[in-house]
C-alpha cells in the first residue's frame, strides 16, 4: 500500500532532487543578498590575502629570473702585482674554457667607483695611497656549485690572487627569501582556509537553526539524513563559490591598480617587465578551492547539528 | 498490524511512562487511545513512530520488529506511517501543495506522480481549491485537514494521529474524525490519541485507555464507561 517506486525512478528523482537543491541554494543565497554578500566577502578577503601573496611571489620570481643562477667570482689581486702581470693573468683567464667573461677593474677605477657610491670622496682623497687592490670580476660558464667551488679553488691557488670571493651568498639569500615567502604564504593560506571553514560552519549552523521546524517535519515523514543534509551542503558550496569569485575579483583589481606604477618603475630601470595578473588558473583554483572549502564546512556543520535535531 | 508485547518505557529521569503494556491492533482497525495527560499516550505514539525506543518489551508493526530497526532504517519505516500532529506542523514558507507533497519528495517520487497524488489527497480532505495558498491563511480546521492530506498522500498502511482535534470546535472535530473513519473504511489502520471522550464515545470504536503508564481499559465503550 505504500508508495513503490522503481530503481530507475529513484535514480531519476535523486538526480532531480540534487538539481532542485542546487537551484534552491542559489535562490536562498540571493534571497538575502546583503547577508549572503557579507559572508561571501569575508570568505573572499580571507582567500584574497594568500592568493595575492602567492601571485606577488610568482611575479617576484619572474622579475629576478634574469639574474637567477648567475653567480659572480670576485678575484682580489695582490696589491704588489704589476700591471703587465695582471693583464697577462686576465688574458690567461679569458682563455680558460670555464670562464665566460672577465672584467678588469683597476685600483683607480675601484677607487673612483667607491668614492661615488659612498660619498666619502673628500676623505678618500686625503689618503696618501690608493688602498684598493685590482679586481677581476669573472662570470663562470658553469654555474653548478661543485664546478664553481673547484674554479674558485684554482683561482685561490694562483700566485696572483690575494683572496677570492665566490659571490653565491646573495643567490642563496634570494632563494631562501623566496622559499620563506612560499612557506609564509602556504602557512597563511592554511590558516585562512581554516578561517573560511569556520565562517561557513557558522553560517550553515545558523541556516540549520532557522530551518529547525522543517527538518523536524521532514524527518517525521521519513526523510533520510542525506536528504536533510543536501540543501545545506549546496548552500556551503554556494558561499564558497561566490567567495572564491569575489576573491579573484579582489586580486585582479589589486593587480590592475598596481600595474601602472610597476610598469613605470620597471621602464625607469629600462626593463619591459610588467605584472602578470591572476589568470584563468587562479579563477578556477579560487572558485573550485573555495567551493570545496564551503562543502567541507557545510559538512562539518550538518554532521554536528542535524543529528541533534530529532523529533521529540 | 500493531503489536505491543510487555512494553516498558522508562525515561532517563527515572519516570516510568509505560508499564508492561501489551496490545494488539488488527489490520484495518480504527482504535482510539485515551487517558489523562501524562498517562503515556504520547509515549506510546513516540514508540510507534520510532521517535523513542522501548526500555523493555517488543513492538511489531506490519511484521517488523521495531527493536531491531537500525537508525538508518527509521526513515524508511516512517514512510509506511501517516502521522497527524496536534499542531499540524505545516511549513509556512511554502504552499499547501508543497506541504502535502513533502512525504513524496522525501521518498523520491517522480513529478507527475506527485501532482496526481497530492491532488487526490487534497480532494479527499476537500481542499483541492486551496492548493496554491499558503497554509498560514487557512483556518485551524483547514490547516488540520492539510496535515491529514500530507499524512495520507503516501498511501500509508497505518495512520497515527496525536490529538488531531485538540484546538478545534466540536463540529470541526467531528468532521475530522469522520475523515479518519473514511480512510479506515478503505482499509487503513487508524490509531487516534484523543482526550475528547464525548466525541470518541459517539464514534463507537475500540478504545484503549492508559492511566499512569498502564493499559486499564480495552474495549468498545458505552457513553458512561468512557468517562471513567
Amino acid at each position: 500500500m505504500t508508495a513503490h517506486t522503481g530503481v530507475g525512478d529513484r535514480w531519476h528523482s535523486w538526480l532531480s532532487h540534487h538539481r532542485e537543491m542546487a537551484a534552491e541554494s542559489l535562490r536562498r543565497f540571493f534571497a538575502t543578498p546583503l547577508a549572503s554578500a557579507m559572508t561571501a566577502l569575508v570568505i573572499a578577503i580571507a582567500l584574497a590575502l594568500p592568493a595575492s601573496l602567492q601571485l606577488g611571489l610568482v611575479n617576484f620570481q619572474r622579475a629576478v629570473a634574469g639574474w637567477d643562477g648567475q653567480p659572480q667570482i670576485s678575484v682580489f689581486l695582490h696589491k704588489e702585482a704589476r700591471d703587465s702581470a695582471v693583464q697577462s693573468f686576465a688574458d690567461k683567464l679569458r682563455a680558460d674554457p670555464a670562464i665566460a667573461e672577465v672584467t678588469y677593474i683597476s685600483p683607480e677605477d675601484a677607487l673612483a667607483e667607491f668614492q661615488q657610491a659612498s660619498g666619502l670622496g673628500d676623505a678618500l682623497a686625503g689618503l696618501g695611497a690608493n688602498p684598493l687592490p685590482a679586481v677581476l670580476l669573472l662570470r663562470p660558464r658553469d654555474v653548478s656549485g661543485e664546478q664553481l667551488e673547484s674554479l674558485a679553488q684554482r683561482l685561490r691557488d694562483s700566485a696572483m690572487t690575494d683572496s677570492v670571493v665566490l659571490d653565491m651568498a646573495w643567490v642563496q639569500r634570494l632563494a631562501q627569501l623566496t622559499e620563506l615567502g612560499k612557506r609564509l604564504s602556504a602557512g597563511l593560506a592554511l590558516l585562512l582556509a581554516l578561517g573560511v571553514l569556520l565562517v561557513v560552519v557558522n553560517t550553515i549552523r545558523l541556516h540549520i537553526e532557522n530551518r529547525r521546524e522543517e527538518i523536524l517535519v521532514v524527518k517525521l515523514v521519513g526523510a533520510t539524513d542525506a536528504f536533510v543534509r543536501r540543501p545545506f551542503l549546496y548552500s556551503g558550496i554556494c558561499y564558497g563559490f561566490f567567495g572564491g569569485l569575489l576573491a579573484w575579483l579582489l586580486v585582479a583589481t589589486g593587480v590592475a591598480l598596481l600595474a601602472g606604477p610597476v610598469a613605470g618603475l620597471s621602464s625607469s630601470y629600462g626593463s619591459a617587465y610588467s605584472l602578470s595578473g591572476p589568470g584563468i588558473t587562479y579563477l578556477l583554483g579560487l572558485t573550485a578551492g573555495a567551493a570545496l572549502l564551503g562543502l567541507i564546512g557545510a559538512w562539518l556543520a550538518v554532521a554536528r547539528h542535524i543529528k541533534a535535531i530529532e523529533p521529540k | 498490524m500493531i503489536t505491543f508485547d510487555n512494553v516498558n518505557k522508562r525515561y532517563e529521569s527515572g519516570q516510568d511512562a509505560l508499564v508492561r503494556v501489551s496490545l494488539e491492533i488488527e489490520r484495518a482497525e480504527m482504535v482510539f487511545l485515551t487517558g489523562h495527560s501524562g498517562a503515556g499516550k504520547s509515549t506510546l505514539l513516540k514508540l510507534l513512530t520510532a521517535i523513542e525506543r522501548p526500555t523493555r518489551g517488543s513492538i511489531l508493526v506490519a511484521g517488523q520488529n521495531l527493536n531491531r530497526l537500525r537508525n538508518g532504517q527509521i526513515p524508511y519505516y516512517r514512510r509506511n506511517l501517516g502521522i497527524v500532529f496536534q499542531n499540524h506542523q505545516l511549513l509556512f514558507d511554502r504552499s499547501v501543495f508543497d506541504n502535502v507533497a513533502l512525504p513524496l519528495a522525501v521518498a523520491g517520487c517522480n513529478k507527475r506522480e506527485v501532482g496526481r497524488r497530492v491532488r487526490a489527497a487534497l480532494d479527499k480532505v476537500g481542499l483541492l481549491h486551496k492548493e496554491k495558498q499558503n497554509p498560514i491563511v487557512l483556518s485551524g480546521g483547514e490547516q488540520q485537514r492539510v496535515g491529514i492530506a500530507r499524512a495520507v498522500v503516501n498511501k500509508p498502511a497505518i495512520l497515527v494521529a496525536d490529538e488531531p482535534t485538540g484546538n478545534l470546535d466540536p463540529q470541526l472535530s467531528a468532521e475530522i474524525m469522520q475523515l479518519f473513519a473514511d480512510f479506515n473504511a478503505v482499509g487503513v489502520t487508524v490509531l487516534v490519541a484523543s482526550h475528547d471522550l464525548e466525541l470518541i464515545a459517539r464514534m463507537k470504536r475500540r478504545v484503549l485507555t492508559l492511566q499512569a503508564g498502564q493499559l486499564i481499559y480495552d474495549g468498545i465503550p458505552s457513553r458512561e464507561a468512557a468517562y471513567t
